[in-house]
């Protein structure tokens, strides 16, 4: 048959390098996270290794029973907890938000920016504000257990809140937004003639999904999954409030340290290794997810 | 076909629509498609090729329309698609040739009409019960599957058992000259692997009907000319109905079986390579395949034989009576620029006019002369490419151009 034809022609040249323009115009952004990121995250380092006193200063002597208390049951029966609930929440707003999203990424343009738009709304009224609307709707004599005693779907009361279940529903609350936008920007980068070359070389649509659509979108799942997990984790007001404090995770435990405990360095030690836990969990994915992209 | 019978009918048949005026100056081709030369022939356009044809029906459209909320993409068209048949649907961009592909392929529903392949009518079955099989303008190869997971997709959706998908996948990477790249990621291919992969893909499935939208676009133009012999002789090898959507013409004459030129939604001709260039039916055809003079002419007398026209401000063309209807008094013509017989000194031919050279275009193997024929008439001439000799042809001249009646083609006529 014919001659072979042109050899692939490799995209050439490194990584581009900021020049001094560069620099600059990056500047403001690194002073930013050097005197609010590195500089606090390496006070939490160094206190997590110290003592406090009586009255809960801080005492720079070294130590790492911080982090051997840690281990202590009640510590990782919370932590062990956080991870449950921040898993569920994930799963559910990924079931919740895939559809969503994609939706909206394949909408039409115009239709596009009035889903987005209607989806940022809610942003623009505080979080706490949001967080107490759904207390006095979910409250015994609240809006949704009246409507379920009204059509005879409920017996007595709704006794939802301060209960898992209304911590677990007010972080898929929170976080869903963060499940759908990355999900929505991976579809909408979907060139639709790859399901049309899946449903044209025999897929279902259900097969289309499962081998084309869902591995296409798979950046904006992981990037979804690590937007909702991570934070979700280490969230403290939503379970303060809708859990009533009655299930404490480990983002209150923490709060709790800084706060009422006065135990700063036992608190460090729990973000230390908090953070050390995304840091893995994140390379992990990440690394995942550039070998799904290549 | 044995090699003597290969060769008399390359010989035999010229191509009809070579631009190549000099016959002692051959294009220099490298062995192998020289080959093809041979084995391309009988060319479509031989009525005694025409005849080896099938003239099976594969494919019917009965009245096919699709309206988008107010634009009718396609309208009432009614095509007849042969077993084994390279159809080209040609046509500018917006003209609904694509929609045309997309209601085969069954990414669309016609509004109104019917599509039949086999007998079978297939309006309204999903793409994924159809035997028809895509390749895609954007090729539209999974990015996260290697070539061979890519190319045996369509196999595994068809549960076809794994040693036969093996074995029909690596058949498939022979038939386009990529054995040995199956473990490849697409982005490690060029543009040119990725189209033969996507060719494979489609191919692996034994479709009925292929089809191909605008698949050679994305190539530059030496590997688009090498892909089009290609794919033209890998069609004749596996007997299966290509449809082909371009908006090339020079593609369209060089592939095609026949030509279906579509214009705003609706086919204009459809017809052989030959027939659309020699005798386009309407000034659209005529003008968007090759380049056409198309003149208004009002007839002046006519005695049966011979028709006098006149082209305006005294400039009169001889045609045959035979093209005009009784009654006609107007009549839009085409004349081929190539047709145009350029000459110094005033030949004794009719329709010949004295005429100035208000350009002078160069275009590589031909030169495009624009003659200002005395009147105000304009004339596109092509001629061998002369550039570089005494006798070159040079704005400013003054020339006498001819054209044959043969050469005259009426388009439109009341």
């Amino acid at each position: 048959m014919a001659a072979a034809p042109a050899p692939s022609d490799k995209a050439s040249g490194g990584k581009r390098r900021p020049g001094t323009t560069g620099w600059l115009l990056l500047a403001p952004m690194l002073l930013w996270l050097l005197a609010f990121v590195v500089v606090p995250t390496a006070f939490l380092f160094v206190y997590s290794f110290c003592q406090r006193d009586e009255l809960g200063q801080v005492v720079f002597s070294f130590t790492g029973t911080n982090y051997a208390r840690i281990l202590d049951p009640v510590y990782l029966g919370i932590f062990g907890r956080s991870l449950w609930y921040a898993a569920l929440t994930t799963g559910i707003c990924l079931v919740v938000g895939y559809p969503v999203g994609y939706y909206i990424g394949r909408s039409p343009p115009q239709r596009r920016s009035l889903l987005l738009l209607l989806m940022m709304i809610p942003f623009w009224i505080s979080f706490l504000l949001r967080t107490y609307a759904w207390l006095s709707l979910l409250k015994g004599e609240g809006l949704v257990s009246s409507l379920l005693q009204w059509m005879h779907l409920l017996a007595g009361p709704l006794e939802i809140l301060y209960t898992p279940e209304a911590v677990v529903l007010g972080l898929v609350y929170t976080y869903l937004p963060f499940m759908i936008l990355p999900i929505f920007t991976s579809a909408e980068k979907l060139d639709n003639s790859m399901i049309e070359a899946a449903l044209d070389l025999g897929a279902s649509p259900v097969r289309a999904f499962t081998q084309v659509i869902i591995p296409l979108t798979k950046p904006g799942i992981f990037a979804g999954v690590l937007l909702v997990f991570v934070p979700s984790i280490g969230m403290f007001a939503v379970t303060d409030l809708m859990g009533g404090a009655k299930v404490p995770m480990i983002g209150n435990v923490i709060q709790n340290q800084f706060g009422q405990a006065r135990d700063w360095p036992f608190g460090a030690a729990l973000g230390v290794t908090f953070l050390a836990l995304f840091a893995l969990a994140f390379w992990f994915l990440h690394d995942r997810g550039e070998e799904e992209a290549r | 076909m044995s090699a003597s019978e290969s060769a008399d009918a390359g010989a035999a048949v010229p191509r009809p629509y070579s631009t190549n005026l000099n016959p002692n100056v051959q294009t220099p081709h490298p062995d192998t498609q020289l080959e093809w030369e041979f084995r391309l022939a009988p060319l479509p356009a031989m009525p005694e090729c025409a005849a080896a044809l099938s003239k099976e029906t594969m494919v019917e459209l009965r009245g096919v329309s699709k309206r988008f909320a107010s634009v009718t993409a396609v309208d009432a068209v009614d095509l007849t698609i042969h077993k084994g048949e390279f159809l080209t649907l040609l046509g500018p961009s917006g003209c609904g040739k694509t929609t045309l592909l997309r209601l085969l392929a069954g990414f669309e529903i016609p509004t109104s009409g019917q599509i039949l392949i086999e007998g079978q009518d297939v309006s309204n079955i999903p793409p994924y019960r159809r035997d028809v099989n895509q390749v895609f303008q954007s090729y539209a190869i999974f990015p996260h599957l290697t070539v061979e997971e890519n190319i045996a997709f369509g196999l595994k959706m068809r549960h076809v058992p794994r040693e036969e998908r093996r074995r029909r996948v690596d058949e498939a990477l022979e038939l386009v000259s990529l054995a040995g790249l199956g473990k490849r990621r697409p982005q490690e291919l060029s543009g040119g692997q990725r189209q033969r992969v996507a060719l494979a893909r489609a191919l692996v499935c034994r479709p009925k009907v292929l089809l191909l939208d605008e698949p050679l676009s994305a190539l530059d133009a030496k590997l688009r000319q090498a892909m089009q012999l290609e794919l033209k002789q890998l069609q004749r090898r596996l007997g299966i109905t290509f449809v082909f959507v371009t908006h090339d013409q020079e593609e369209a004459l060089v592939m095609s079986d026949r030509i279906a030129v579509i214009h705003c939604g609706r086919i204009d001709q459809l017809g052989t390579a030959t027939e659309i260039y020699h005798s386009p039916a309407s000034a659209f055809t005529a003008d968007f395949i090759g380049e056409a003079n198309l003149l208004d002419a009002t007839v002046v007398s006519n005695n049966g034989v011979t028709a006098q026209l006149s082209l305006g401000d005294g400039a009169e063309l001889n045609v045959r009576s035979a093209l005009l209807r009784p009654g006609t008094t107007r009549a839009l013509l085409s004349i081929r620029p190539e047709k145009l017989y350029i000459a110094r000194a005033k030949p004794a031919k009719d329709n010949t006019f004295k005429a100035e050279i208000a350009e002078e275009i160069f275009r590589g193997a031909m030169d495009e002369l624009r003659l200002r024929v005395a009147g105000g008439l304009q004339l596109m001439a092509m001629v061998a490419n002369e550039s570089a000799h005494e006798h070159a042809w040079h704005k400013g001249d003054t020339v006498f151009c001819s054209i044959h009646t043969d050469d005259i083609v009426v388009v439109e006529q009341k």
